[in-house]
């Protein structure tokens, strides 16, 4: 029972990381139908720009936090100028995936010669680095902050989706983008804030989740496949099918840690090709 | 595009296409040793592994660039042959021509695996899938170290030597003639198959499936069979690798192998075996120059050189380099 | 005459609407049959399920008297079923010549050889020559198909069904979008095709289809309600509510 209920925690944790950082490329799937493979890259941009705030400045949590996340956004709104905004909803999914696999390998290249192989550490304030005590056994206080902060994620985007004005054009285009600009909305700035939204969730993940994806070059590569199943398997453009499809595979990904941690990620993987399967259009149903 | 017929239309040539190929072919291999021996005298290894590669680069253009599949699991196939090859070679099937024989086999057979989950699906679930089998083979060779050695390779793999006349030297003069005849006898073939009905009407698929399916064609199994047909080119590759080697690693079945053979791929241009070729040899040497001397760079310059072809060559090299070669010539250049 | 297709009571519904509501009718030898009907009727949906792209919740389908209801398009098309399509789907990165011998290799078992030479094969060369000459587009066969005018285009979706040898042929407003001036080829080529193969043609432009076809089925709400020579059409009040919008007050079904 107590087995059950750790596994059930940890997945937990592992699932609201990834919530956080796939919800964005979810929202620009199915905004603007990219192929994103570099959104690891930019979470990992955050994680760099954390630690880098944390240990040689010496500045607080929740100060680095939110550096990392303004700092992330504007170093890539230039990038969405230059090289996103030409692959837009038209290109085929070929040209997608090069320019970003290609964006992706010259991140990890800059970021192995600023930053080395090695991996940086993340220090967590006192209060969250401890263990805290919760009955049946001691989970790091830090989980707390992620579920937390992942509840909080999915609350506030369904709050900008659903009840502003924003958000109202986002669905709409991603309803009819044609039908969209014809009535006034600019879709071009919809497009990059939605980018900046996407950008700033992967950043806010990227830091939050560093102790369970730990920064180094290859974060790019490594957890990339990872937020792509995300939204493939929830569905591009849904919350509830990130969440969902999150959680399922935080707990297939831990179970696999805890029950046969020989084989690796054999079971997650296993598990993906089944929820692919069984569920071709996602899990909730969403189109494409 | 499809040069070779648009320029037909002048009927230059009066002998089949396939006379033409097999004359291509060879004259490919005759250039390429010239100027591997040449270039690299000292590094036949070098070579040797540019034309493993290569074969997992052609493998890729054959579901990539003649069928549409997107796919970043292909060193899976790749991978799977070579350490299938390592385990004959070291139960006793030594001889060299049998090994390969070996690689084509156990590269087919995961190629249809393979085919059968990938091809079910298009798009992103497509692209998730490939990924999802490939780190699944890449988590079984970790785990099953019996037949793999784990992270440590699966090492003493010595084929005996070829035609019981030349031994697999130090030098590396038999494995690069061994692999430069496989590849010549791989292009052969492969040009003509991408020409035939069969080639065509991939090529047709990748168009359109719908319209395909329009015209009575079963899609699924035909997707299939294409990918055993690249399971087995593939296996060329890993077969060549093993016996040349002597090891095989994990980086065989690796996600970096997959997405490598995918930008060598661009490089040189999807749906051309010419293009796939000349990307294969181009970026390999490359990286073997750039690559050794400044290995964190590396990344760097691959995502940049990358970036700008998606944005000024989105056809590949190869085709910039034909179509100059049009313009200048004023006559045909195999596509 | 032989029935070449027969619909009986053919059914379909996404959730709770019906998009077609037990339409039938049958396609002998030789018919020239115009399917019209306002925006939003079901025609489209009704080439589907003929083609099988789209399965019925009821009903049944007959090709050459062997129910097909259930079978896979591509068994539909190896029996004679062929269709085109209202928006043009070519193989684009082909030449026409290839876009043609595609469906001459298909239908003569040629397609999965693997060593073979494909559109160049000397019997299903002649066969697309003949067809392209049919065609008039003989001087194209070696150019992609993104050069060639978008009436071109649509006679190649029609040389590619010609490939197949229909025995029915569904053309799915097979002028839609050509320009004035070259709609005229198009017509042509739809007047020379094969006296002895069932034609369903779907179409907007009523004054085509009365000149082109010896019986008109109209098809409102999913319904047919109308089946007859096109000049009792135009007499018919059923039809005429339709086309006016108060169609709901006459709907009954139509005689199969």
């Amino acid at each position: 029972m107590t087995t059950i209920l750790s596994i059930a925690i940890d997945a937990l944790a592992f699932g609201m990381v990834l919530f956080i950082i796939s919800v964005g490329l979810s929202v620009m799937m199915g905004l603007v139908r990219v192929v994103n493979l570099a959104h690891g890259a930019f979470a990992m941009i955050g994680g760099y720009i954390a630690s880098t705030m944390l240990v040689d400045t010496g500045a607080g949590f929740a100060l680095s936090l939110l550096v990392a996340v303004a700092g992330t956004i504007a170093i890539l709104m230039p990038v969405e100028y230059l090289l996103y905004r030409r692959i837009y909803r038209n290109a085929d999914a070929f040209t997608q995936i090069l320019m970003t696999i290609g964006l992706t390998f010259l991140i990890i290249g800059i970021a192995n010669s600023a930053f080395g192989p090695t991996s940086k550490p993340i220090p967590l304030p006192a209060a969250l680095s401890g263990p805290l005590d919760i009955g049946f056994r001691s989970v790091p206080a830090h989980y707390l902050l992620v579920i937390g902060c992942g509840a909080l994620t999915a609350l506030a985007l369904w709050f900008i989706l659903e009840k502003t004005q924003f958000g109202t054009r986002i669905r709409a285009s991603v309803d009819n983008a044609a039908m969209a600009e014809a009535l006034g909305i600019r879709t071009e700035i919809l497009y990059a804030a939605a980018f900046a939204l996407a950008v700033g969730l992967a950043a806010l993940g990227g830091v939050l989740g560093a102790q369970l994806l730990p920064i180094e070059p290859y974060y790019a590569l490594r957890y990339m496949v990872v937020f792509l199943v995300v939204v493939s398997v929830g569905g591009a453009g849904s919350i509830l099918g990130a969440i969902a499809a999150s959680l399922i595979l935080g707990l297939a990904s831990t179970l696999g840690k805890y029950l046969a941690p020989e084989y690796g990620d054999f079971f997650f993987y296993l598990t993906v090709i089944l929820v692919v399967f069984i569920f071709p259009h996602g899990l909730l149903g969403a189109r494409e | 595009m499809t040069g070779t017929a648009a320029s037909r239309s002048k009927g230059l040539s009066s002998l089949p296409d396939w006379v033409r190929g097999e004359a291509a072919a060879l004259a490919l291999v005759a250039a390429f040793a010239l100027i591997g021996y040449g270039l690299f005298p000292d590094d036949l290894a070098l070579l040797t592994r540019i034309i493993a590669i290569a074969c997992l680069v052609l493998s890729l253009d054959l579901v990539m660039g003649y069928c549409g599949v997107i796919t970043l699991g292909q060193a899976a196939l790749y991978g799977t042959s070579a350490y299938a090859v390592g385990n004959a070679c070291i139960a006793g099937i030594t001889d060299p021509v049998a090994l390969l024989g070996v690689g084509i086999v156990a590269g087919a057979l995961t190629g249809i695996v393979s085919g059968m989950l990938i091809t079910r699906f298009s798009g992103l679930p497509q692209l998730v899938i490939s990924i999802a089998f490939g780190q699944l083979v890449a988590a079984l060779a970790n785990k099953l170290s019996a037949f793999t050695g784990g992270s440590d390779g699966l090492s003493g793999i010595t084929p005996s030597a070829l035609f019981g006349v030349f031994d697999f030297d130090l030098v590396g003069n038999t494995s690069f003639g061994f692999s430069l005849a496989v590849l010549g006898i791989v292009m052969m073939l492969l040009l003509r198959f991408v020409r035939s009905p069969f080639g065509l009407m991939c090529r047709g698929i990748r168009d359109d499936a719908l319209r395909a399916r329009m015209i009575g064609t079963s899609i699924y199994p035909r997707l299939i069979a294409m990918y055993a047909v690249s399971g087995a080119v593939a296996g060329v590759g890993g077969a060549l690798s093993a016996i040349n080697v002597g090891v095989v690693g994990l980086d065989s079945v690796s996600f970096e192998l997959s997405a490598e053979a995918l930008v060598m791929l661009v490089v040189g241009g999807a749906g051309s075996l010419w293009g796939a070729l000349f990307g294969a040899i181009l970026f390999q040497i490359f990286q073997h120059i750039v690559g050794a001397a400044s290995p964190f760079q590396w990344m760097t310059i691959v995502g940049l050189v990358l970036v700008a072809i998606t944005l000024f060559a989105p056809k590949g090299l190869y085709s910039v380099i034909r179509r100059g070669l049009m313009k200048i010539g004023r006559s045909r250049v195999p596509s | 005459m032989t029935d070449l297709l027969r619909l009986a009571d053919v059914q379909m519904a996404f959730g709770g609407l019906r998009v077609t509501q037990d339409v039938s009718f049958t396609l002998r030898a030789g018919d020239r049959v115009g399917l019209i009907g306002p925006n939003g009727a079901g025609k489209t949906t009704l080439v589907n399920l003929v083609t099988g792209n789209l399965r019925p919740t009821a009903g049944r389908i007959l090709l050459q008297n062997e129910d097909i209801t259930h079978s896979s398009i591509a068994h539909r098309v190896r029996h004679g079923l062929v269709r085109t399509f209202q928006i043009t789907r070519l193989f684009r990165t082909l030449t026409v010549a290839d876009n043609v011998a595609l469906p001459v290799l298909q239908r003569r078992g040629l397609a999965s050889r693997v060593m073979s030479s494909a559109t160049e094969r000397p019997e299903v060369r002649a066969e697309w020559m003949e067809i392209l000459g049919l065609l008039g587009l003989e001087k194209r066969a070696y150019d992609p198909i993104d050069v060639l005018a978008y009436g071109e285009q649509r006679l190649v979706e029609i040389a590619i069904a010609l490939a197949l040898k229909p025995k029915v042929l569904l053309l799915d407003e097979p002028a839609a979008g050509v320009p004035h001036e070259e709609s005229h080829r198009v017509l042509d080529a739809i007047a020379a095709l094969p006296r002895d193969i069932a034609i369903l043609m779907i179409e907007h432009d009523i004054d085509l289809v009365f000149r082109f076809a010896n019986r008109v089925l109209v098809l409102a709400n999913g319904a047919l309600i109308f089946e007859g020579s096109p000049k009792e059409a135009t007499l018919d009040d059923r039809v005429r509510s339709a086309y006016l919008g108060s169609y709901a007050d006459a709907r009954r079904p139509a005689q199969g």
